[in-house]
C-alpha cells in the first residue's frame, strides 16, 4: 500500500503507528465534515466502522475525507460512510482510482450521480481487482481514442463509465481492468471492448427497436442479456471478418469453446440484428449466456435517444449541403434548371464491402456527380444508421436555412449563475493538487470587452517618456530582421571571391589558409507571435495600475516598430464561476484608437485566478500560426481568489499546472512580476529563469520593453 | 580551401541528366497521361499536387520515358538558391569557370527540369522560374548577362504537397496561374492492391490487409498524424513481408515508425496493425 501524501493536518500525523480509537476518529471527522452534520446525523458509526482498521487505513481515509470536503462535504460523508467495506476489497490504488472516478462523477454530473459511485464499491472492486497489473482508463485513453479513429465509421468519443456500452456516438469503458495478472492481457481486453462496442454502433445493432423487443418478454432484463450475447456472438464474427488479427487474439483469450449450435446461423455474413432478435425467441426460455472475459452492455434508450437526435441533425445538413452544391452546380452553369424538388438520386451498390462500408453513387439529374467530402461523410454515416439514404434525406434545401447546434458542455452547478444558457461561456478543468487530477469544466469564464478609457492617456504617456520613447523606437528598428549578405563564411551559396583573393595572397606568402571563403544570405525572420496577460485583479489598485498601463503604451510602440504580431488580455475573477478575460487588444487587431483608449481603460478588478486564465490564452495564441509562440504575463503577486482555497498551494500548483500544458503545447511562458517576494513561488511556477523581478514599480514602463527586447533576441 | 571549393563542384554537378531506358512500373489513375503529353504539345508547364507517396516521382519518370526526354530532377530545400538552379561561377586553376546549374542544363539540352517539392525552395527562385514558365520561356543568367531561349522540347514541371506545408510556404497565386495542375491522390483500394502486388510480388491476402492498414492511418490524418501512410510505405512493408520478415514487425518498421515519433500514435498504428495481422 503505498504511503497517501502527508498531511497537513497536526492531528493526523500524531503517534504513527497506533491505530486511532473511535473517538479520536470521530472528533477527526467531525471537524471535517461538520458543514453535513447535525444532532440527528452524526459519524459515531461511521467512526466505529472505521476504527478496526490498520493506522495506515485510517490515515488514507481521513487524508481523502479532509481533500474530498473541500470540494463538497456531502460527498466527503458519502465516502467515509463507504469507506470501510471498499478498503476490504481494494488496494489503495484501486481506491483512489474509485475516489477520482467519483469526484469525476461529481464535478460533471453533480452529488446524487457522485454519490452513487461511493456507495457501488462493490461493483468497482470486480472489475478492478486488487491487482498491480491493473490498467486504468486514463492510461489507455489516448492510444484507443487513435486506434477507434484509424477503425472506420463515423468519428467516437471515449469516456468512462462503470458499464461498457455505447450511446452510438461514445464509446464507454470501465475505469479500470484488472482480471489478469498479466498488464498485456489487461490492456487487450480493453482493445477487444472497445472494437465490440465500435461494432455494435457500426454493424447495425440498434437499427432495431432494442427495448421494444425485449419488452415483450416477461423479464425484459434477462431478455436484454440474452440478446446482448447473440449481438456479441454476431459482431465476433464481423469483427474476425474485419480485424482477423484481433479475432485471433480473442479466440486465444476467450478459449476455443463452441457456441451453442442454434446460434451458429448469426455467424453468417448476411446476418443482421433481426436475426439475433428472431433468435431470441427460442433461446429465452432454457438458455443461460457464458460468462465472457470483455462483457460488453446493450443500452437501448442511451442509443436510441442519441441516434435520433443525430438523424434528425444529421438530414438537415444534408438537405444543407446538398443544397450548397447545387448553388455551385448552377453557378458554375452546368445545370441550367429551375426545377426545385429532388433532382438527386442515390443508388445503392447490393452489397457493402467487409468493412461494412457501403458503395454508393450520387446522381444529379440523372448525371453522376463526386460527393464533396463533407456529404460523403453524411452519406456513411446515415447509412450506418438506416442502411439506406430515405429519398426525402435527399431533397435540397437553400444554405442559410439551418445552422446545427452545438452541445454545450454545462455544469449543472451553474444554473443558478445565469451562465447556463448563456453563450460565450467558456469551460476549463482545474488542477486539484491534493486530488491529482483534474476537477472536470471546473471554472466558467467570459471573454469582455474593456470599457474605453479616456482618449489622451496615450499622448500624456508618450509626451511623459519622450525621450524614452526615441530611444526605444531606435533599438527596436534595429532588431528588424532583414536580408542582409554575410561574407567570410564557413558555409554559403556562393564563392566570395574578395575572400578568395585574399586567401590567395596569403597562401602565396607562406601563411595558414581560412576556410571562410564564402558567401550567405540571411534573413532574420522575426516569425513570432506574443499574448500579453496583465492582472487585473484588484490589488493592482493604484498607481500599479498606472504602470501596468504605460507600460502597454510603450510595449506596443515597440511592438508596432518591430512588427512582431501581439495581443493584450487582460484577466480577473471572483470565484471559479465568474472568471474574466478582458480582450485589450485581439491578434487580428491593429493598434488603433479603440485599443490605446481600451488600454487606458484597464480598471482593477477582482481577484487573480490564473490557472484558467492561462488556459485560455494558451487556446488563442495555439490559434495563430508562428514559429516562436510567447505568453508574457505582467503580475503583482501570487495567484489569488475568494473561495476554493484557491490562495496558496493549491493557486499555485493550478497555474503551475497550466503552464505546463501551456508549455507542452509549444508556448514558451514568462512572467515579470513587481511582488519582491516572487522569489519564492514564481521558479517553482515558471521554471527557474523565465521570470523577471522588476523591484521599482514606476521603472515598469521603462523596463518591459527591455525585457521583451533580451527575451527575443 | 581546395576541399571547399571540389564540395561547391560536386554539389554543382551530380544532378546529372538522365535518360530512362526502361519503361517504369505506372499505373494510370485518370487521364493523366494524355492531359500531360497535351501540356508538353502546347508548351505549358506542369504542377502535380498531392500527398507524399502517391506516385507523382514515378509519373514523371514514366512521361519521361514515354516523351523519350532526359529528365532531371532537382528536389528542393530550405537553402536552394536560384544560383543553383542556374548556375554559378567556381575557381580552377586561378580561373573562374561558369557552370551551369540543373534548370540551365535543362534548357540547353531540352530536358524535362523537375522541381520537387517547389514551395521549400527559398522564394528567389520564383524570380527564375517566372520567364521560363509563361509563353516567353526564357532562362535569364543574370551573372553572365545571358538569356536563354528555351527549345520546344524543354518541359518545366513542379511537384507540390497542399497538406502538410504551413500557410507560410503556400504557393503564390502569381506562380501557380502559370503551370497546369494535376492532382494525385492515393488510388483506390483495387488499384493500390495490384500497384502492392507488382512492386513488391506479395500475396493477395497480406495486400488486401496493407490496403486496409493504409485507410486506417488515412482516418488518422488531423487527429495525431499530418499524413497517413503512403502507397509508397506500403511497398515497402510489402517487400519486407516479401521477404520474410513477419508482417507486424514490417509494419512497424515501414508504417508506424516511418508515420511518427509519438509513443501513444506509434502504440496506436501496432495495435491496429496486430488487429488485421
Amino acid at each position: 500500500m503505498n504511503l497517501p501524501p502527508p498531511c497537513s493536518d497536526p492531528r493526523l500525523t500524531v503517534a504513527a503507528g497506533e491505530p486511532r480509537t473511535a473517538d479520536e476518529v470521530e472528533s477527526a471527522l467531525d471537524e471535517q465534515l461538520d458543514a453535513v452534520l447535525s444532532t440527528r446525523r452524526t459519524v459515531t458509526r461511521i467512526a466505529a466502522a472505521l476504527a478496526p482498521l490498520t493506522r495506515h487505513e485510517q490515515d488514507f481515509v481521513l487524508h481523502w475525507v479532509a481533500v474530498i470536503a473541500r470540494t463538497n462535504p456531502e460527498m466527503a460523508f458519502q465516502f467515509a460512510a463507504a469507506a470501510p467495506q471498499a478498503l476490504a476489497t481494494l488496494d489503495s490504488a484501486a481506491a483512489e482510482a474509485w475516489i477520482i472516478q467519483a469526484m469525476d462523477t461529481y464535478d460533471r454530473e453533480g452529488l446524487y450521480l457522485g454519490s452513487q459511485v461511493f456507495k457501488r464499491s462493490t461493483e468497482f472492486a470486480q472489475l478492478a481487482g486488487a491487482s498491480t497489473a491493473a490498467v486504468t482508463f486514463e492510461d489507455v485513453v489516448h492510444v484507443l481514442q487513435l486506434f477507434v479513429c484509424g477503425l472506420s465509421g463515423r468519428r467516437m468519443k471515449l469516456d468512462a463509465a462503470a458499464q461498457a456500452y455505447t450511446d452510438t456516438e461514445t464509446l464507454f469503458l470501465p475505469p479500470r481492468i484488472a482480471l489478469s495478472p498479466d498488464k498485456n492481457t489487461n490492456f487487450l481486453i480493453y482493445k477487444i471492448i472497445l472494437t465490440l462496442l465500435w461494432a455494435q454502433s457500426r454493424f447495425g445493432t440498434f437499427n432495431a427497436d432494442l427495448q421494444t423487443a425485449c419488452d415483450a418478454y416477461t423479464d425484459p432484463q434477462r431478455a436484454l442479456e440474452l440478446l446482448n450475447y447473440l449481438e456479441t456472438l454476431r459482431l465476433e464474427a464481423c469483427v474476425a471478418r474485419a480485424l482477423p488479427g484481433l479475432a485471433r487474439e480473442m479466440t486465444q483469450l476467450r478459449g476455443d469453446e463452441q457456441p451453442d449450435p442454434r446460434c451458429l446461423p448469426l455467424r453468417a455474413p448476411t446476418a443482421t440484428v433481426h436475426d439475433s432478435i428472431s433468435m431470441l425467441a427460442g433461446l429465452y426460455t432454457d438458455f443461460t449466456p457464458p460468462p465472457c472475459s470483455y462483457a460488453t452492455t446493450l443500452q437501448p434508450l442511451h442509443a436510441a435517444a442519441t441516434r435520433r437526435a443525430r438523424l434528425a441533425d444529421e438530414k438537415n445538413e444534408l438537405q444543407a449541403a446538398l443544397g450548397r452544391l447545387l448553388e455551385e452546380k448552377e453557378a458554375s452553369g452546368d445545370h441550367v434548371s429551375a426545377r426545385p424538388t429532388s433532382r438527386f438520386s442515390l443508388k445503392l451498390a447490393a452489397a457493402p464491402d467487409q468493412e461494412g462500408n457501403a458503395q454508393y453513387e450520387l446522381s444529379l439529374d440523372a448525371e453522376p456527380v463526386t460527393p464533396p467530402e463533407n456529404i460523403k461523410q453524411l452519406f456513411d454515416s446515415i447509412l450506418q444508421d438506416l442502411g439506406e439514404i430515405p429519398d426525402d434525406y435527399l431533397v435540397a434545401t437553400g444554405a442559410g436555412g439551418y445552422r446545427k447546434s452545438k452541445p454545450v458542455e454545462q455544469d449543472p452547478a451553474d444554473v443558478w449563475k445565469g451562465v447556463y444558457h448563456e453563450e460565450g461561456a467558456f469551460f476549463y478543468n482545474e488542477w486539484d493538487h491534493k486530488r491529482r487530477h483534474y476537477r472536470k469544466n471546473w471554472c466558467v469564464l467570459r471573454e469582455l470587452d474593456v470599457h474605453p478609457g479616456s482618449a489622451g492617456f496615450t499622448e500624456l504617456t508618450l509626451k511623459k517618456y519622450a525621450p524614452q520613447v526615441a530611444q526605444l523606437k531606435r533599438t527596436f528598428e534595429l532588431m528588424r530582421g532583414e536580408d542582409r549578405l554575410l561574407r567570410r563564411q564557413q558555409n554559403g551559396d556562393d564563392i566570395d571571391f574578395d575572400a578568395v583573393i585574399a586567401a590567395y595572397a596569403d597562401m602565396k606568402s607562406g601563411m595558414e589558409l581560412t576556410d571562410r571563403l564564402l558567401v550567405k544570405r540571411h534573413k532574420s525572420e522575426r516569425d513570432l507571435a506574443v499574448m500579453f496577460m496583465v492582472d487585473m485583479s484588484g490589488s493592482t489598485k493604484g498607481w500599479i495600475n498606472d504602470a501596468e498601463r504605460e507600460a502597454l503604451v510603450m510595449l506596443c510602440q515597440a511592438l508596432e516598430v518591430l512588427g512582431d504580431r501581439y495581443a493584450i488580455y487582460g484577466f480577473s475573477g471572483l470565484t471559479r464561476k465568474r472568471c474574466e478575460i478582458y480582450r485589450v487588444k485581439r491578434f487580428d487587431e491593429p493598434y488603433a484608437d479603440m485599443v490605446k483608449n481600451r488600454i487606458a481603460g484597464i480598471q482593477p478588478q477582482d481577484y487573480t485566478r490564473m490557472g484558467v486564465a492561462i488556459r485560455h490564452l494558451t487556446t488563442l495564441l495555439n490559434q495563430v500560426e508562428a514559429r516562436t509562440k510567447l505568453l508574457i504575463t505582467l503580475s503583482d503577486g501570487k495567484p489569488d481568489d475568494y473561495s476554493d482555497n484557491y490562495r496558496g498551494e493549491y493557486g499555485i500548483e493550478d497555474t503551475r499546472r497550466a503552464l505546463i500544458e501551456a508549455h507542452r503545447s509549444g508556448i514558451k511562458p514568462f512572467c515579470i512580476t513587481i511582488d519582491h517576494e516572487a522569489r519564492e513561488y514564481l521558479p517553482h511556477m515558471y521554471g527557474p529563469v523565465n521570470w523577471t523581478l522588476v523591484d521599482d514599480v514606476a521603472r515598469l514602463p521603462l523596463k518591459v520593453a527591455d525585457i521583451y527586447r533580451r527575451l527575443t533576441t | 580551401m581546395r576541399s571547399k571549393i571540389s564540395q561547391l563542384q560536386t554539389k554543382a554537378l551530380n544532378t546529372e541528366a538522365r535518360i530512362i531506358e526502361k519503361e517504369p512500373y505506372y499505373e494510370s489513375v485518370g487521364d493523366e497521361i494524355a492531359l500531360f503529353e497535351s501540356a508538353y504539345q502546347c508548351l505549358i508547364p506542369v504542377l502535380l499536387k498531392g500527398p507524399t507517396g502517391c506516385g507523382k516521382t514515378r509519373f514523371m519518370e514514366y512521361m519521361a520515358w514515354r516523351l523519350k526526354r532526359p529528365l532531371i530532377t532537382v528536389s528542393c530545400h530550405d537553402d536552394l538558391t536560384a544560383s543553383d538552379l542556374v548556375g554559378r561561377y567556381l575557381i580552377t586553376n586561378n580561373e573562374t569557370v561558369w557552370v551551369d546549374g540543373p534548370l540551365a542544363r535543362a534548357v540547353r539540352v531540352g530536358a524535362i527540369c523537375y522541381l520537387d517539392e517547389v514551395v521549400e525552395a527559398r522564394k528567389d527562385t520564383t524570380v527564375v522560374i517566372h520567364p521560363l514558365a509563361d509563353d516567353r520561356r526564357i532562362l535569364s543568367m543574370e551573372k553572365r548577362g545571358e538569356l536563354l531561349q528555351a527549345p520546344r522540347e524543354f518541359l518545366l514541371a513542379m511537384s507540390y504537397n497542399p497538406g502538410y506545408q504551413s500557410v507560410l510556404k503556400e504557393l503564390k497565386q502569381s506562380t501557380r496561374q502559370r503551370f497546369i495542375a494535376i492532382d494525385f491522390n492515393y488510388p483506390d483500394s483495387a488499384l493500390e492492391k495490384k500497384i502492392v502486388m507488382a512492386e513488391a510480388g506479395i500475396d493477395a491476402g497480406n495486400a488486401d490487409k496493407l490496403i486496409k492498414l493504409a485507410h486506417m492511418t488515412r482516418n488518422l490524418k488531423d487527429n495525431g498524424l499530418d499524413e497517413g501512410a503512403s502507397t509508397r510505405l506500403l511497398v515497402h512493408a510489402a517487400k519486407l513481408i516479401k521477404r520474410g520478415i513477419a508482417p507486424r514487425t514490417a509494419c512497424h518498421g515501414a508504417i508506424a515508425e516511418a508515420l511518427s515519433d509519438d509513443p501513444e500514435m506509434l502504440r496506436a498504428v501496432d495495435e491496429l496493425t496486430s488487429s488485421l495481422f
